[in-house]
C-alpha cells in the first residue's frame, strides 16, 4: 500500500467518523482490498475505534480484508440467475479453481466472488470477469472464457521473458 | 454559467431546447443501460458515431444514448426517429447498413426488425410489439427521450416544471394534500402512504430535517430502481426536491448500492448539473427555498435497505436495524427527523404534480392507485421491465407481456417480491397485482421482482435458495432471525437431500410463524414467506422429496443422476472432453457412460451434447 494514496483518500475527511464507509469504499477501489496498516491509519484519522473499523469492514460485502487476484470473477446469485442455473455455474468454477467463493487461487490469478444480485436479471445467468459482463452464460462457456484468459496471461509472461 | 433564476427562465429554456430538438428531428436512440452495455451496446454506439461521421451525417442526425428501455431480452436496440423504427439485437456490424439504407435512403431493414413470436410477422414500431402494447409506461417511457447525462434533455421534455409549479404556486401543505389525494403508496416494499410519511416528518418538531432516497435495491430479481436512477436521474432529484420542500428539509441523501456503478455515476453527474442550473443549492429557482443533497454509496448489505439500518449506514456505522418504537420520520439520521422514500416513489411525484392527483388515481385500484414497474424475469419469453397499472392481472403480465413459457414448458408459479415475498401458483394468475391482493395470497409487491418458474424449477430448492440468501444477509442482531433462519435452512436442506422426515414439515411451519412474530425488523419478519407460501401451494413437492426421495423438477442434486441414453449416443466424445471431472468414459463411436461416483452433476455434458443423449433421472 502506498501511504500517499491513502492520504489523498483521507483529504478533507479527518475527524469525520461519518465518512468511514466512504473512505473504505475508496480504499477498496484503490488497493482492491483493505490493508491492515491502512485501517489503523483510518481509525486514527477519522477518530473511530479500530474495533469499529474492523466491524464495519467485516459487515459489508464490498470490502475484502485479503488481497485479491489479478482477475476478479463474480457470479451473480440473484433469483432469476438461480432459476436459470447459477448454482451449477458457481460450483463448476469453484471446482475448477479448487477454491470457495470469496477466495483467491494460490497463484493470485483469480478471485472468485458471489454477489446476491447485479440487477441484470433479464440476462441471467450472469458472470462478470474483470468488468466484462457475460450474459446467458453456461458452465461450459464460462470455462472456455476462463481458459482463454489464462492463455493470454501465459503469452504475456512469455513476451516479458 | 447556466443558472436558471426563475420559473419563467425555465419555461423559456425548455422552449429553446425543444425547438432545437425539432430542428433536427432525425435521431438515432440507442439504449445503453447496464443490461444494454452487458449485451454490447457501447460497441453499437461507437459504430454509430463512426459511421455517421464517415457517411457525412454527423451534423444532420442526432445520436442519443439513453438508459434502459426495459426490453432487456432484445438489447442492444436502437430506435430511428421520427419514424420510430425499432431495430433490435444489434451488433456493431449492422450499423453501417442502418446508416446507409435507413438514414440515407429511408429503407427499413427487415432483418433487424423484431419478429412477433406468435404471428411470426415483422414489427416496425415499438408500440406494436406485444411486450410494450399491454403496458402503461408513464415512468419508463421517459427513458428513451433523454440522455441521462444531459440535464438539457430532461428540461426539454418538461423536466423541473413540477418543481417550478410547487415553488411558485403551492404551499408545502398543499403539496402534501395533492400527494395524499393521489393515494401514492411507497414503491419500495410495504406500500406505506407517501403523504402520511411526509406529513409526520413535517410535523416533527426537531430541525434540521432530512429527505433520503433509498436506492439500495438489494432484492435479487429487482432492477427497476437501477433503471430509473440510471436512465432518468433528474426525475428522482426533482421528486426529492419537491419532497424536501413539502416536509421542510434542507439536506438530503441518495443512498445507492455500489453494485450499480452506472447508477452511481449518472446520479453524480445529475447532482452536479442540477447544482449548476440552480435547481439544487441556495435559493432554488429564485424562490428563497434552499436544499442540497449528497450521494452515498451502500457497501453491499441487504439489511441496510431497512430504514433504521440505512440511517445508521449513512452515519458511517454498521448498517444494523434498531427497534422501531420511535420512527425515523421523527428520529432518524443523526437522531433528527428523516423521511425515506424509494426511487420509483420519488420519480412518480413530479408526474402527479404536473398531471394532478385525479390523473394518477384514474389508474389502478382505489387502494392501490397508479402504475408500478415490475422486473419480469426467469422462465418466460420476454424478460425486462414492465410498467402496468396496479389492477393488471398476473396472467396479463406473464402471458400477454411476457409471452408465456420458454420451449413449450408449463409455467407453474411466479415468485413476487423477492426474499420477503412468496410464490404464487398458476391457478391464482387471475389475481390483480395490487398491494392487498398479493399480500392476501401470502406474497407481497415488495420491490416488484417477478421471477417466473416452470416445471423444471424445484419449489423446495427455491425455498432453500431464499433461506440461504437471508441467512447470508441477516445481520444477526436478533435471535429469531439469526438462529431461526439457520434452523429453517437446515430442515429445508435436509428435504432437498432426501433425508428429512414428515414431522419436520410441521416444525418448519411452526418455526416460520415464530420468526415472523418475533423478529426485530422487516427482513426477519418476512423471511419465512418463501417457505410458507411454497408449503401452502406446493406441499406435494415437499412430500415427494421426503416420502419418495424424488425431486419432481429434477433439480436437487442429491436426488438426481445423470446418465447417457445408449440409443441416442453417437460416441462423438464431445461430452467426454468437456467433463471437467473426467467422469465420462467410452470409446469413439460407441455409447459412453457416466461414472455416478465421480459425476458432480454440473450438467456441462447435457449442455454440450448435440444429440440429447444425456438424461437426468
Amino acid at each position: 500500500m502506498e501511504p500517499s494514496k491513502l492520504d489523498t483518500i483521507l483529504e478533507g475527511r479527518q475527524s469525520r467518523p461519518d465518512q468511514l464507509i466512504e473512505v473504505l469504499q475508496d480504499m477498496q477501489t484503490q488497493f482492491h482490498y483493505l490493508p491492515e496498516d491502512g485501517l489503523r491509519i483510518v481509525a486514527e484519522k477519522l477518530g473511530v475505534p479500530p474495533i469499529e473499523v474492523i466491524r464495519v469492514a467485516n459487515f459489508y460485502k464490498a470490502f475484502s480484508l485479503t488481497p485479491r487476484g489479478r482477475h476478479l470473477l463474480t457470479i451473480c446469485m440473484g433469483t432469476a440467475c438461480h432459476v436459470r442455473g447459477a448454482q451449477k455455474l458457481l460450483d463448476t468454477v469453484a471446482g475448477h479453481f479448487n477454491i470457495s467463493p470469496g477466495e483467491t487461487t494460490p497463484d493470485r490469478a483469480f478471485t472468485l466472488e458471489r454477489v446476491n444480485c447485479l440487477g441484470c436479471c433479464a440476462l441471467g445467468p450472469v458472470a462478470v470477469l474483470d468488468g466484462v459482463y457475460y450474459d446467458h452464460i453456461t458452465p461450459g462457456k464460462l470455462l472456455t472464457v476462463i481458459n482463454s484468459v489464462c492463455r493470454k496471461d501465459k503469452k504475456g509472461k512469455k513476451k516479458h521473458a | 454559467m447556466h443558472r436558471v433564476e426563475g420559473p419563467e427562465q425555465l419555461t423559456s429554456l425548455s422552449r429553446v431546447l425543444q425547438e432545437k430538438r425539432q430542428e433536427q428531428p432525425v435521431t438515432v436512440v440507442v439504449s445503453s443501460g447496464t443490461c444494454g452495455q452487458a449485451k454490447g451496446s457501447l460497441a453499437v454506439v461507437d459504430a454509430f458515431r463512426r459511421e455517421l461521421d464517415r457517411q457525412g451525417l454527423a451534423n444532420k442526425v442526432t445520436l442519443r444514448v439513453t438508459g434502459c428501455h426495459g426490453f432487456c431480452e432484445q438489447e442492444p436496440l436502437a430506435i430511428v426517429e421520427p419514424e420510430n423504427i425499432f431495430y433490435c439485437r444489434l451488433r456493431s456490424h449492422d450499423v453501417p447498413k442502418i446508416v446507409s439504407e435507413t438514414l440515407l435512403k429511408g429503407k427499413i431493414l427487415d432483418e433487424l426488425l423484431y419478429t412477433d413470436p406468435i404471428s411470426g410477422k415483422k414489427v416496425i414500431h415499438e408500440a406494436e410489439i406485444p411486450f410494450y402494447r399491454a403496458q402503461d409506461r408513464v415512468l419508463l417511457s421517459q427513458n428513451k427521450l433523454l440522455d441521462p447525462c444531459k440535464i438539457e434533455d430532461y428540461i426539454a421534455i418538461g423536466g423541473y416544471t413540477a418543481l417550478a409549479k410547487v415553488l411558485t404556486s403551492m404551499k408545502p401543505e398543499e403539496v402534501i394534500a395533492e400527494i395524499k389525494a393521489s393515494g401514492l403508496r411507497g414503491r419500495g416494499g410495504g406500500g406505506f402512504p407517501t403523504a402520511r410519511k411526509w406529513e409526520t416528518c413535517r410535523r416533527a418538531s426537531a430541525t434540521p430535517k432530512f429527505i433520503i432516497c433509498n436506492a439500495d435495491e438489494g432484492d435479487p430479481g429487482a432492477f427497476m430502481n437501477r433503471s430509473v436512477l440510471e436512465g432518468n436521474p433528474h426525475s428522482v432529484l426533482e421528486g426529492m426536491i419537491i419532497g424536501a420542500y413539502a416536509i421542510g428539509a434542507e439536506h438530503g441523501f441518495i443512498y445507492v448500492r455500489t453494485e450499480y456503478p452506472l447508477a452511481v455515476e449518472h446520479a453524480r453527474i445529475a447532482l452536479e448539473q442540477a447544482r449548476e442550473y440552480g435547481l439544487l443549492g441556495k435559493n432554488i429557482l429564485g424562490s428563497g427555498f434552499s436544499f442540497d443533497m449528497r450521494l452515498v454509496r451502500g457497501a453491499g448489505a441487504f439489511v441496510s435497505g431497512e430504514s433504521t439500518a440505512l440511517m445508521a449506514a449513512l452515519e458511517g456505522k454498521l448498517g444494523e436495524p434498531r427497534p422501531k418504537d420511535v420512527h425515523t420520520v421523527e428520529k432518524g439520521y443523526g437522531n433528527l427527523p428523516s423521511n425515506l422514500n424509494n426511487v420509483e416513489t420519488l420519480s412518480d411525484v413530479p408526474l402527479i404534480i404536473n398531471n394532478g392527483s385525479a390523473w394518477f388515481r384514474a389508474k389502478g385500484t382505489a387502494k392501490s392507485p397508479g402504475t408500478k414497474i415490475f422486473a419480469l424475469t426467469g422462465k418466460v419469453k420476454n424478460t425486462g421491465l414492465v410498467e402496468v397499472a396496479l389492477d393488471t392481472r398476473l396472467k396479463t403480465i406473464i402471458y400477454d407481456i411476457g409471452g408465456g413459457a420458454i420451449d413449450g414448458k408449463e409455467i407453474k408459479a411466479v415468485q413476487v417480491g423477492g426474499p420477503s415475498g412468496g410464490c404464487i401458483p398458476a391457478e391464482l394468475f387471475n389475481l390483480p397485482v395490487d398491494f392487498e391482493a398479493l399480500t392476501e395470497a401470502g406474497a407481497m409487491i415488495g420491490s416488484g421482482g417477478m421471477v417466473v418458474m416452470d416445471e423444471n424449477t424445484c419449489m423446495v430448492d427455491v425455498a432453500r435458495y431464499f433461506l440461504e440468501f437471508l441467512q447470508d444477509e441477516s445481520c444477526g442482531k436478533c435471535v429469531p432471525c439469526r438462529l431461526g433462519i439457520d434452523r429453517m435452512l437446515e430442515i429445508v436442506t435436509d428435504i432437498t437431500m432426501g433425508r428429512a422426515t414428515e414431522k419436520q414439515l410441521s416444525l418448519l411451519e411452526e418455526l416460520g410463524e415464530t420468526i415472523t412474530l418475533s423478529s426485530l425488523c422487516g427482513l426477519g419478519k418476512t423471511a419465512p414467506n418463501p417457505v410458507l407460501t411454497t408449503l401452502r401451494y406446493f406441499r406435494l413437492e415437499y412430500e415427494a422429496h421426503i416420502r419418495e426421495q424424488r425431486c419432481p423438477a429434477g433439480v436437487c442434486r442429491a436426488l438426481i443422476h445423470y446418465a447417457i441414453d445408449p440409443e441416442k449416443c453417437t460416441g462423438c466424445q464431445v461430452c467426454l472432453r468437456s467433463c471437467p471431472h473426467g467422469a465420462i468414459t467410452g470409446e469413439r463411436k460407441k455409447p459412453h457412460t457416466i461414472n455416478d461416483e465421480i459425476c458432480s452433476k454440473c450438467g456441462i455434458c447435457k449442455e454440450e451434447c448435440k444429440f440429447d443423449a444425456v438424461i437426468v433421472k
